[in-house]
């Protein structure tokens, strides 16, 4: 039983520790890990019941500016990488966050959806400036003021996206809880009655979209960094549709649910495109579909059923709250 | 004489071609328990909604304590001091009855630290006592649609009170609430809005209601106010009693 309470810790340490017996597997867990911290960024709009299909643009924007600056200046810090290219995505996220709060459900989906695509094409047509479809190449930046060769580079940015990973978790769990967290699930289930509380819903929605296309913003940043390229495919619309599903993966709407998704969905996707590079996409399906199917509420929800079992009458998600 | 809160004047606006509000001009002075009654249509809810900024009228004018609140939003009216009860609880079902008080407390107070936890909030004491108000503290963790209508009811209106308004306007408080519950929802209803000095307006159907616990009566007919005066005079007026009361 109190195996299965510690699971969480115990896995988080597994992943912390496997990069020193798997050295290779760091590039992998930062990939990961970085496509968590957007997910978060999906998570957080899905508290509110609305789906994004266009995140993948904030991700594009920091790891574009990522770039901009690394070529601009001839080199940069991390820190500052990480700073600018957050700070960029969740002020694209304010300005596009004021057309799209007014709309709700799918047409909220659909409009993130055609705003990414014109960065998208923006991104792939200006080609004396972003390299079009070759994209642009990222140098290694300093590290807190070190210069660091590749390797150890690599070892670095991974354990700091794990520590972003966690202070993003702690972050987005304590602003869920708060009353702007507790007034955004408010939208899914009566915003009639939140308008009759004095709160404006639109303005709630607002904050949530630039929290979560900074949070998209400061992946795109990680992964840019880590691949040392930046790509238009960044932005495209099927990237936008992988943090989603990687968000029900997890466990629609949970925040240790979207680095859980994040992390299996990698691994079987390398796995899958290693041992059957033909059919990965389908293998992929058929793990959603088996999710979707059997464990609606994701991985996180597989694990509040296993702490049920294990500790019987003391239940695994809590009380007073049906999330 | 008590001052006006609200005043309506030469309120218009149709639907359709039914004219759901012709020429209304209504007063709710500040202390009063103000019950508007009429047969079903006559436009109860639409003034209601029209005070609380759901709807705009197509002319005249709604002020509160001196301001006009005609077309400003619904969160604007509330932020003003005017609460609203639904006739069908508007309650967040996926929230305990704590959270959904707390959520309306930290509104009152504009408190919206994104680190501070919700149920961490310095007002869930005084939440506790106005559920005791209602005799509704055993329910705090519990789930609202786990509740019957009439209990849903109250904490609908608990939520409003929890907003600290000068005015509390309510549809129909009791319907769908058994006769033996009636008046044991709204002695304790009557005792809440005394205790926070709260002036209110209810669309009741129930003329015993109205008898035992309105001040003044304002009485509806095809957007039109009829009548306006103390229950035990427009009650036995013989035209009242002919086309609302049905006797």
């Amino acid at each position: 039983m109190r195996l299965v309470r510690f699971l969480p810790a115990v896995l988080v340490l597994a992943v912390a520790l496997l990069p020193l017996a798997v050295p290779w597997l760091k590039i992998i867990l930062t990939v990961a890990l970085a496509k968590g911290l957007a997910v978060l960024g999906v998570v957080v709009l899905l508290r509110a019941g609305q789906v994004s299909f266009g995140h993948a643009m904030f991700f594009a924007a920091s790891a574009y500016s990522a770039a901009f600056l690394m070529q601009g200046f001839g080199g940069m810090d991390l820190a500052v990488l990480l700073l600018a290219g957050t700070v960029c995505s969740g002020a694209m996220g304010a300005v596009i966050g004021l057309f799209v709060v007014r709309y709700r459900y799918i047409f909220f989906g659909m409009l993130n959806l055609a705003f990414s695509m014109v960065l998208y094409a923006l991104l792939e047509k200006m080609f004396h400036v972003t390299g079009g479809s070759d994209g642009m190449a990222v140098g290694r930046p300093t590290y807190f003021g070190f210069e660091l060769a590749r390797t150890a580079f690599e070892t670095a940015l991974f354990y700091t996206s794990l520590v972003l990973a966690g202070a993003a978790c702690w972050c987005v769990h304590r602003f869920l809880r708060s009353p702007l967290g507790e007034a955004l699930s408010a939208i899914r289930t009566n915003e009639t009655r939140l308008e009759y509380l004095g709160i404006s819903a639109r303005r709630v929605l607002l904050i949530a979209y630039v929290l979560s296309a900074a949070l998209a913003g400061l992946g795109g940043t990680v992964i840019a960094v880590n691949q040392g390229v930046v790509t238009p495919d960044l932005g495209y619309w099927i990237r936008s549709g992988e943090f989603v599903f990687i968000a029900i993966l997890g466990g629609a709407g949970n925040v240790l649910g979207a680095f859980a998704g994040a992390l299996v969905y990698e691994l079987v996707r390398f796995y899958a495109a290693a041992m059957a590079a033909d059919v990965w996409q389908m293998i992929l399906g058929f793990v959603l579909l088996g999710i979707i199917l059997f464990a609606s509420r994701g991985f996180v929800g597989l694990y509040q059923d296993l702490v049920a079992v294990a500790a019987p009458g003391r239940p695994g998600r809590e009380r007073g709250r049906k999330r | 004489m008590s001052a006006t809160l609200l005043e309506a004047r030469n309120l218009c606006i149709s639907f359709g071609g039914v004219q759901a509000a012709d020429g209304i001009d209504l007063d709710v002075r500040d202390g009063e328990r103000l019950a508007i009654i009429g047969p079903n249509g006559a436009g109860k809810t639409t003034f209601l909604n029209i005070c609380t900024g759901y709807l705009t009228p197509a002319a005249g004018s709604v002020r509160f304590r001196g301001h006009d609140i005609t077309a400003l939003a619904p969160r604007t009216i509330t932020r003003m001091g005017i609460a609203r009860a639904f006739q069908s609880p508007q309650l967040f079902h996926e929230q305990c009855v704590i959270d959904n008080l707390l959520l309306a407390a930290a509104a009152r107070e504009r408190a919206w630290n994104p680190f501070r936890p919700l149920r961490e909030r310095p007002e869930r004491d005084e939440m506790v006592a106005l559920l005791e108000l209602f005799g509704l503290a055993e329910y705090a963790a519990s789930m609202v649609d786990e509740l019957p209508e009439g209990t849903r009811k109250l904490i609908d209106i608990a939520v409003a009170l929890a907003l600290r308004p000068q005015l509390l306007l309510m549809d129909e408080p009791t319907s769908g609430v058994s006769s033996l519950e009636k008046f044991r929802i709204m002695d304790l209803l009557v005792n809440a809005l005394a205790v926070q000095g709260v002036t209110s307006v209810f669309v009741e159907h129930d003329m015993e209601m109205v008898e035992r616990y309105a001040d003044r009566v304002a009485v509806w007919s095809s957007g039109r106010i009829q009548s306006v005066g103390p229950p035990d005079q427009v009650l036995t007026d013989p035209a009242v009693m002919r086309d609302v009361i049905g006797v």
